[in-house]
């Protein structure tokens, strides 16, 4: 069987499956249920000052597919509303209890140098094996000057790592926030205050549905409503990307990054690690689910590994980095065309429509003497979107194939009909 | 109360059971099932199921509008194309028709959408508070429609919407065709067949007038002269017949004659029960006589056809649920005589087994006997001729005994338009009498405005 385990910037686990600091890591409870399922780690729910933060009633609310699929949820919940000294006190216990399992301790206190000084060595005196500034929750907290509000000035994100690093020898991850327009600006501050990893992404500002008797937005408090930080499948790619955006950015190359948002199999987190993950986190799928999930991402993950020989995460990690690029280096001349398996199609007729009205006229319908139709593509028209083969439901169905087109690997910057094309 | 059934027993269970045995043979879909189901649609486009709705449903769109939460809207749209889609619903032969198209029904799932079911849902949970259409300008015309069966009262709708005024005659007391008085109780269940006609009546512009039979009563002749079109949806209502002596003895009747009788029982308790039962047929009809007898608590219910199984007009949907219904499906033997006792009463049926030699179907000569307390005949419906007897009606042109229509549904009278199964065309299925009592409504309505245009 493959090693799962990882050491993520200095801080070891079993596996790189961490729960994401929010309600299933709020109090030991869920924690050490967590670890009894077999979590690698967790990321305690944000810890900030005193008094507690106070939540309202209701909380959530959810973006749904067909058949109440879940695709995000939306949340106005603020970080932990439980005092600091019991929060403190449950983190040394199991942190004493599990010593295996990466322990990391989320912090949110106002961008003040004092307010940091003072909670960091209590944090440190527990155990816990490292710590994450949360610079990303989007409501509530950057009312109050925290949280996104610090997260979307860059010079600040610098100033509050250098500020941990000063004050604490624990490994300090910075969790960005999504709700910006380049995450690389963020990831260069922290890096340049010093961290020791990156984990992205947290929530992005949703608003999922509105009541439309009501006319106010879910979740409803009263007859009112906020937005909300949106999580879940549906933010994966977003977080894909950023996270690829910060992997190959020579300015913080090697920077180690938790990847974060979406993840709900070991699939998805295999996804993040090929795009240089070192670890991953998950919420919306353990709150969805439970904490048994984490068993079958680990025999998904560690199957896979199997399966393509790599004996450890380390052997892939970081592999997709290197084919991820600007668009203007893609290779102009590559060509795909849809092929349609005639034996596979079952005449629903959505990839002619979907090109006729949308693309670019290239699938062709013809009725059948019983009235049914036959589709088929017509190459030279086909630019190889992709769309027939997104909107087909018979899975391998519609085939992209490469074609020989004879010609050598061109990009944009060196193509001739480039008018700015850079000179040779 | 059956006369030729008279002598037999009554069933053993109770009111209460046997009402039940009757329920819904397919229960409505919940609300989460339609969600379900609904959201299995792939919205096709030129959807191969749109292609095998005789009534030319627009499937994808209902079902979209129904995973949309609009069943409103759902309806509508199943309505404008089919205004008898709530019994089609529950009546039409999916398995043959749309759902046997459906992509999803291809050899790599073979789970097709239940589009009938996802249709009964839409109609019956729509809640109109007034009737969905609306009748254009009042037109001046006149129109008659003989039969309130689906065509006629699908004819009669369309017209009424186009603006003209409709007056259906009709030789029962009630409207509604087969669906009031012959499709198996388990398929349409309680006063649904009323009610739907009540609804189709609410567009407004149609007049029934019951008791009215043509070739009785009633003649083409007044008709062609009183209206400025006339539609025949007058169905077959004549039974053939076995050609054996002792035809007409206690104990022997027409499947049909019983099935109308159970269809209008309040209490089936009451009803003459053929303990031991035996059809001749291979149809629907037969099936559902055989599974009704079944279901009213026979013990013995044989159902004999002259030809093999993959000959048999019963759809194997059909099939499965008489073996459900522990309907014994006897092939190759075709009726030789009917048996007596000393009372002249039914006893039994002696068969004479059959064989196909070079094409054709001929008697093996070996025979046998099964002991019956009853014989039900579902050997087909013929014309009656009656309806056609004066002397405009007797000009009609037909093909065999039915009438003759062309692609628009005119007979070859002018003004005199046909449709449903008095017509050869297609299949004698409800939603083939829907579909052409709303194409012959077209037509009548495009000749008519021609008329008016010229004039
Ligand atoms: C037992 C049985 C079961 C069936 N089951 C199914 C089924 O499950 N699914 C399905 O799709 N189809 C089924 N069918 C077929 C279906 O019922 C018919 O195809 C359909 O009813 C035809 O409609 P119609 O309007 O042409 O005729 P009908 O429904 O027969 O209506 C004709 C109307 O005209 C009236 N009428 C007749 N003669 C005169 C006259 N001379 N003057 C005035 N009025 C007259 C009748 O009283 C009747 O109201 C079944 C048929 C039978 C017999
Ligand atoms: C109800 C809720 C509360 C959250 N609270 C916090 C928090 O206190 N601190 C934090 O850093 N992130 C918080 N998050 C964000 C998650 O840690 C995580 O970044 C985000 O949900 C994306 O991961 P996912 O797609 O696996 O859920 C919260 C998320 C949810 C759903
Ligand atoms: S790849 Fe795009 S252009 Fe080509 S056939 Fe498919 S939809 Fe049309
Ligand atoms: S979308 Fe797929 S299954 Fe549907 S017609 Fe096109 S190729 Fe066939
Ligand atoms: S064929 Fe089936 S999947 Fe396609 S539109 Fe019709 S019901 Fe829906």
């Amino acid at each position: 069987m493959a090693d799962l385990s990882i050491v993520f910037a200095g801080i070891k686990a079993p596996n790189p499956f961490w729960l994401a600091s929010a309600p299933p890591t709020d109090k030991a409870y869920n924690v050490v249920r967590a670890f009894e399922a077999g979590w690698g780690g967790v990321v305690w729910k944000t810890l900030g000052e005193d008094p507690a933060a106070v939540n309202v009633s209701s909380r959530y609310s959810a973006h749904f597919g067909a058949n109440r699929l879940v695709q995000g949820i939306n949340n106005i919940e603020l970080i932990t509303d439980r005092s600091l000294e019991i929060n403190l006190r449950e983190i040394t216990q199991v942190k004493k209890d599990w010593p295996d399992r990466a322990l990391i301790v989320s912090l949110m206190v106002p961008c003040e140098e004092e307010s940091w000084k003072f909670i960091l060595p209590l944090v440190e005196a527990t155990g816990a094996d490292g710590i994450e500034l949360n610079f990303g929750c989007p409501h509530g907290m950057p009312e109050r000057g925290m949280g996104a509000a610090v997260g979307q000035v860059p010079e600040y994100v610098e100033m509050v790592t250098r500020w941990c690093k000063t004050y604490c020898s624990l490994p300090v991850i910075v969790k960005l926030t999504p709700n910006i327009t380049d995450i690389r600006q963020s990831a260069r501050a922290a890096h340049r205050g010093g961290a020791d990893a990156v984990s992205l992404i947290n929530t992005i500002n949703s608003i999922t549905s509105v009541d439309l008797d009501r006319m106010v937005a879910h979740p409803i408090v009263g007859d009112q409503s906020t937005h909300g930080g949106y999580c879940g499948s549906a933010v994966k790619p977003i977080a894909l990307n950023m996270v690829a955006e910060i992997a190959r950015d020579p300015q913080t190359r090697g920077l180690p990054i938790c990847g974060i948002g979406g993840i709900g199999n070991w699939r998805d987190a295999a996804e993040f690690i090929a795009l240089g993950s070192g670890a991953v986190q998950v919420c919306t799928a353990a709150m969805l689910h439970g904490f048994r999930i984490v068993e079958d991402m680990q025999d998904g993950l560690s199957r896979w590994m199997d399966q393509h020989g790599h004996q450890s995460l380390e052997a892939f990690r970081g592999q997709a980095v290197a084919h991820t690029t600007d668009w203007k280096y893609l290779d102009i001349n590559y060509q795909v065309i849809a092929k349609i398996d005639q034996d596979a199609c079952i005449g629903c007729g959505r990839c002619h429509i979907a090109c006729e009205d949308t693309s670019h006229q290239a699938i062709d319908s013809t009725v059948k003497a019983d009235g049914t139709h036959i589709y088929s593509v017509i190459d030279q028209e086909c630019v190889g979107c992709n769309l027939c083969q997104i909107t087909c439901p018979v899975e391998n169905c519609i085939e992209m194939v490469p074609q020989d087109t004879g010609k050598p690997y061109l990009n944009w910057t060196q193509d001739p009909r480039n008018p700015y094309r850079e000179a040779s | 109360m059956i006369d030729a059934l008279k002598h037999l027993p009554r069933p053993r269970a109770g009111a209460e059971q046997l009402a039940d045995n009757f329920g819904d043979l397919a229960p409505p879909l919940t609300a989460r099932q339609a969600a379900v189901e609904s959201a299995r649609c792939l919205y096709c486009f030129d959807a191969p199921c749109i292609n095998a709705c005789p009534s030319d449903i627009d499937i994808p769109s209902f079902i979209h509008r129904i995973s949309d939460d609009n069943l409103q809207g759902a309806a509508e749209k199943i309505l404008s194309a089919n205004i008898l889609g709530g019994s089609c619903a529950r009546v039409c032969p999916t398995e043959i028709l749309c759902q046997q198209a459906c992509v999803r029904n291809s050899a790599q799932e073979c789970a097709p959408v239940l589009i009938g079911l996802l249709q009964r849902y839409a109609v019956d949970n729509a809640n109109f508070s007034e009737h969905p259409f609306k009748r254009s300008p009042a037109s001046g015309k006149r129109i008659a429609v003989v039969g309130a069966g689906p065509a006629g009262l699908s004819c009669a709708h369309r017209l009424a919407m186009h603006g003209h005024d409709v007056v259906i005659y009709e030789a029962q007391e009630k409207a509604g065709g087969l669906n009031e008085y012959g499709i198996a109780r388990y398929k349409l269940v309680d006063d649904y067949a009323q009610r739907e006609v009540d609804f189709l009546l609410g567009i407004g512009g149609i007049e029934i007038c019951h008791g009215q039979r043509l070739g009785a009563n009633l003649s083409l002749t007044e008709l062609h002269q009183q209206y400025d079109s006339v539609f025949l949806g007058v169905g077959l209502n004549a039974v053939r017949q076995l050609g054996l002596a002792d035809e007409e003895a206690p104990g022997l009747l027409a499947a049909t004659e019983y099935i109308r009788e159970l269809r209008q029982a309040d209490d089936l308790s009451q009803l003459p029960l053929a303990e031991r039962c035996l059809v001749i047929g291979a149809g629907n009809t037969a099936i559902d006589m055989a599974v009704q007898m079944s279901r009213l608590g026979a013990r013995d219910v044989n159902l004999v056809y002259r030809r093999g199984h993959a000959d048999m007009g019963a759809t194997e949907h059909e099939q499965d649920i008489a073996k459900a219904n522990q309907v014994r499906l006897h092939t190759w033997a075709r009726p030789d005589a009917v048996l007596l006792d000393d009372m002249g009463r039914v006893r039994g049926m002696r068969f004479i087994r059959t064989e196909m030699a070079d094409g054709r179907l001929r008697d093996t000569g070996e025979s046998f006997e099964l002991a019956a307390d009853a014989i039900f005949k579902a050997i087909g419906q013929r014309f009656d001729d009656a309806s056609l007897s004066d002397p405009l009606a007797a000009q009609l042109a037909r093909d065999g005994e039915r009438i003759r229509v062309d692609q628009c549904l005119r007979t070859s009278l002018p003004g005199v338009y046909a449709g449903g199964d008095c017509t050869a065309l297609g299949q004698d299925l409800t939603v083939e009498a829907v579909q052409h009592g709303k194409l012959a409504a077209e037509a009548i309505h495009a000749q008519l405005m021609l008329n008016v245009e010229a004039a």
